[in-house]
């Protein structure tokens, strides 16, 4: 079968990986708006951190012998709690000056980080042994599913609803809507407010942890792996608009999609159509698609 | 971000500082490589653009690699393959990246702060994508041997001490432009924009247009400098507009003196002098660039010219 002279199977074959890329969009652009409506911070540093929870997982399977699932369980808590010591460290100094500091200081964890990893093993990559439970593939009618590509796709759609759940339906959320809009009469109110904006950037980065070790597997483990990533994350956030969670989800499966449909019909824009979709929507609606111009 | 207001009637100290940095070019090449010193000239050049859009426009581009690159590419292509004479390739690739500011800047003055740091990032990323896979800018080999040719047809710009007088010459007229910029009227309405944007549209300045012009300038005099650093080096490669350079000129203006006149030089021969020295080993002057910036951004964040000049009570 053929549809516009491509076939069917390249089709969904791009779709699918579309729809994986988008995946790791989603939970990277997620985690910077989590981040974002608090501290008012663009986390630079989430492409390192997200590097970090994929070598986390590789050097917990070879120094330590604890598999994929442990590595899903303990990388983002390890990473995250990194996260919470830059916070407390360096971060928290700077919420009263210009948040471009916050940037610049990010930009400059990020380059240390990157580089250290980079000084240890080299810039080619480590390969990451898929779990055996997710290997194998599923005749699904249209296509074959590999497992693990279907497990990706379902896990960060749960994490993503449910990080959404989270934020607009409960009591914790409501607090943490009530900081991003005052921080101050929140603060009246006895809640700590400055250990939730601890603990909102240590979720934010373990976020980026966890999707690090979702990517160990199909993307080789190597200390640039989320450098150039953080660059099109930037652009899915700028489509998206800051302002709200599901739109960090939608527009980062949705450009994931777009991406893959480029890759079949027209394989030498696939690298630049998340930009120029950036270029469009600015033109049209420069607040993004689910953002408020303040 | 917030810097000291300069008075206008405070030239003093600037045009003293001017006059020891036109006497030091002047006597370096007896001490230091001529080459050396011109990557040096070249990337001061690049910072102080950056920096009229940082210091006295408030704007955080993360992708001013796009027009030091683009331009670069424009003036190796123009120069080899077109055959130009120098200033003609120099001049069409400043002309490159004006073209560049005008379509970037339109588009990036739509939003403030973050998001402004955010497209111009995204922007050169796309550029850098197009000089990647683009058949003229040779993909991951470059333009290489790029020919310094003869200026205006005469002077043999293969001798170094002409290359050297040529260089020299452009950065010392990019950076008098820059100073006279920030000076002017003109520079005076943009730091008000930046200081307060309501209040300055309110007395009636179309801040956007500001905004535009001041960014276009910026990309204009970021092009110079990479037009000319592709004569120097006779090459133009996808080092020059990746993310990397975007965040290394950050880097020289912060540590320099964000919204000084002469800190974007002064941090731009730290860190030249600095990679010099460390470039045997590798990834760990990523490192260090990191650190620089992180104790720059906690506790340095005046630069070194700014602190001089702090302490001098004089803004230089």
């Amino acid at each position: 079968m053929e549809i516009f002279g491509v076939p069917t199977q390249a089709l969904y074959g791009q779709l699918l990986i579309g729809l994986i890329n988008g995946s790791f969009y989603a939970l990277l652009s997620l985690g910077l708006a989590v981040i974002f409506g608090l501290l008012n911070i663009i986390n630079f540093t989430h492409g390192a951190q997200y590097m970090m929870g994929a070598f986390v997982a590789y050097l917990m399977l070879n120094k330590l012998g604890l598999g994929y699932w442990w590595a899903l369980l303990l990388a983002p808590l390890v990473v995250g709690a990194t996260g919470v010591a830059i916070e407390r460290l360096m971060l928290s100094r700077l919420y009263k000056l210009d948040h471009l500091y916050g940037l610049l200081l990010t930009f400059g964890l990020a380059l240390i980080i990157q580089g250290l990893f980079r000084n240890e093993y080299g810039s080619s990559g480590q390969p990451y042994q898929m779990p055996s439970e997710l290997t194998g593939a599923q005749n699904v009618g249209f296509m074959f599913l590999p497992y693990y590509r279907g497990w990706i796709i379902v896990t960060s759609l749960v994490i993503c609803l449910a990080t959404w759940y989270v934020i607009e339906r409960t009591k914790l959320g409501s607090y943490l809507r009530a900081a991003t809009e005052n921080p101050k009469l929140v603060q009246a109110f006895g809640i700590n407010v400055p250990l939730m904006i601890t603990l909102t950037y240590g979720f934010g980065v373990a976020l980026a942890a966890f999707a690090g070790v979702m990517a160990a597997p199909i993307y080789q483990v190597s200390p640039q792996m989320g450098a150039d990533l953080i660059i099109v994350v930037f652009a899915v956030v700028v489509i998206g608009g800051m302002g709200s969670i599901m739109g960090a989800i939608v527009t980062g499966f949705g450009l994931g999609l777009i991406e893959g449909l480029t890759k079949v019909f027209y394989p030498e824009a696939s690298n630049i159509v998340i930009f120029v979709i950036m270029v469009i929507v600015l033109l049209i609606k420069p607040a993004g698609l689910f953002g408020v111009q303040k | 971000m917030s810097t000291p207001a300069v008075s206008s009637g405070d030239l003093g100290a600037q045009r003293i500082a001017f006059a020891v940095m036109v006497a030091l070019l002047l006597l370096a090449p007896l001490v230091v490589y001529p080459v050396f010193m011109m990557k040096v000239m070249c990337f001061a050049l690049f910072a102080c653009a950056f920096n009229l859009l940082i210091g006295f426009g408030g704007l955080l581009s993360f992708g001013h690699a796009m027009f030091l690159g683009s331009a670069g590419y424009a003036s190796a292509h123009a120069a080899k393959i077109w055959g130009f004479t120098p200033e003609l390739a120099i001049l069409f690739g400043t002309v490159v990246a004006l073209a560049i500011g005008v379509l970037a800047g339109l588009l990036a003055i739509r939003r403030q702060g973050i998001y402004f740091a955010m497209i111009t990032l995204a922007l050169a990323q796309m550029i850098f994508f197009v000089a990647l896979q683009a058949k003229f800018t040779g993909g991951e080999d470059g333009i290489q041997s790029v020919p310094r040719g003869r200026l205006f047809g005469v002077i043999d710009l293969a001798q170094p001490m002409a290359m050297y007088s040529l260089v020299t010459f452009v950065f010392l007229a990019g950076f008098v432009l820059v100073w006279r910029v920030v000076h002017s009227p003109f520079g005076q309405v943009l730091k008000a924009i930046r200081e307060n944007e309501p209040r300055a549209i309110s007395l009636g300045y179309d801040a956007d247009r500001y905004k535009l012009v001041a960014f276009v300038i910026s990309g204009g005099v970021a092009g110079l400098a990479g037009a000319t650093k592709a004569l120097v080096f006779q090459l133009a490669s996808l080092t020059d507009v990746h993310w990397t350079m975007s965040g290394e000129v950050v880097l020289m203006t912060l540590l320099g003196g964000l919204g000084t006149i002469f800190g974007p030089v002064v941090g731009a021969a730290i860190i030249i002098t600095m990679q010099n020295y460390l470039a045997q080993l590798g990834a760990w002057v990523t490192v260090v660039q990191g650190v620089i910036f992180v104790i720059c951004v906690l506790a340095f964040r005046r630069g070194v010219i700014g602190e001089l000049g702090n302490w001098l009570k004089k803004p230089l």
